[in-house]
């Protein structure tokens, strides 16, 4: 099954990057999931936590302020303002 | 007299090394923090390249007609100028190479017959630009050799304030950044750009005959991600050109401190010669001394 390419960089520095099977994020009219071949999306995040999963559980979870997260052909780019590492 | 020469060399090669000493330890802590800036740099492109790529991409999809896009429909006849020069001197001419680019595009601007708001950072530009009573609409003076990302923040948000408020509160038509380009090591080069409005061309993708465009689904819409996106994009822009000019800085100190260094170790070889000189015709003035008073003696 096809994977997906995370990136999740914030403002000064790329926080986490690899490959994931899922992540969600809390976009403005609610919390996305994205699974690998999920449509091309742009969303604009609120406040809210970020969770990427690979096949070992969970790699991040991180509260973060604001961003967007852009989805094209399972490449993930989380971009936020800023982030606290739960 | 004798002596009195010798005494002045002495003291002069004292002085020239303790600055070189001086000289020395700023050329290190400039060298050491290069590197860590340029990491900065180097750490802050992944953002930058994300926020271009989700602007193409919208650009790509809709048309961007967005305040941060477009010219003001009533120009306000004013423009906004944003110098980053450095907090510290001992850079040799960095700061003063970018306050003569900004002169010029004062000059410029104003043979256009816009008015002309300075914003400034650095210490260097905000005394220039208060010694000479001129009006400063914003200064930061934040540490230029490691700037963070909430005072760029900072002065992004400030200067969108300025150039989206609208023509009565002294909104501005245009900003213009006068800043330093980090080349290479030894080339950094004063860069004025007009960031907005923003004219986006880098990394725009367009998709070739009978490709198709990736449908985006945007969320709430495209609109909405624009408004998200457009400040981001000036702040990551804003960040970039901070981050660059303190690598440029410190490249321009460490270069600055060895001619220095250089400089001060030529003055005391100098100055030794002198002293020597000095000591050899003072004894050689007490032998004759010595030799005329014995001869005075022997003849009597």
């Amino acid at each position: 099954m096809a994977e997906l390419n995370v990136d999740l960089v914030a403002t000064d520095r790329k926080v986490w990057s690899g490959t994931a099977r899922t992540v969600v994020a809390p976009s403005v009219e609610g919390e996305i999931g994205i699974l690998a071949d999920h449509q091309p999306l742009l969303a604009v995040l609120r406040p809210g936590k970020v969770t990427v999963r690979t096949d070992d559980g969970v790699a991040v979870e991180a509260q973060v302020d604001g961003g967007f997260v852009s989805v094209d052909e399972n490449l993930v780019t989380i971009v936020v303002d800023e982030i606290e590492q739960v | 007299m004798a002596g009195g020469s010798q005494r002045i060399y002495k003291a002069r090669i004292k002085s020239t090394q303790s600055l070189k000493k001086m000289f020395r330890a700023q050329e290190l802590i400039a060298a050491s923090r290069i590197g860590k800036a340029r990491a900065r740099t180097a750490a802050a492109a992944p953002y930058a390249t994300a926020v271009t790529r989700a602007v193409s991409a919208v650009a790509a999809h809709a048309s961007i007609d967005h305040p941060l896009t477009t010219e003001r429909k009533q120009p306000t006849g004013r423009a906004a100028v944003f110098v980053v020069a450095s907090d510290r001197g001992m850079a040799g001419s960095y700061s003063a190479s970018i306050i003569r680019e900004t002169e010029r595009l004062i000059d410029q601007l104003q043979a256009d017959g816009k008015e002309v708001r300075l914003y400034a950072a650095g210490r260097r530009a905000i005394a220039y630009y208060s010694f000479r009573g001129r009006d400063l609409a914003g200064e930061w003076s934040y540490g230029s050799d490691a700037p963070t990302a909430e005072v760029s923040d900072e002065i992004a948000d400030t200067l969108l304030g300025a150039f989206l408020a609208p023509a009565e509160e002294s909104g501005v038509d245009e900003l213009h950044v006068v800043s330093t380009q980090f080349v290479n090591m030894v080339t950094q080069r004063p860069r004025v750009v007009r960031m907005l409005p923003l004219e986006i061309v880098e990394g725009v993708s367009v998709p070739g005959e009978g490709e198709a465009m990736p449908l985006y689904d945007f969320e709430p819409s495209p609109e909405a991600v624009l408004d998200a996106l457009l400040p981001r994009y000036v702040r990551s822009r804003i960040f970039a050109v901070l981050l660059d000019a303190a690598a440029s800085e410190l490249a321009a100190r460490q270069r600055a401190m060895h001619t220095a260094t250089d400089n001060a170790e030529d003055l005391i070889r100098t100055y030794t010669r002198l002293a020597n000189q000095a000591r050899q015709a003072d004894i050689t003035q007490e032998i004759s001394e010595i030799v005329s008073g014995a001869d005075a003696l022997a003849s009597a």
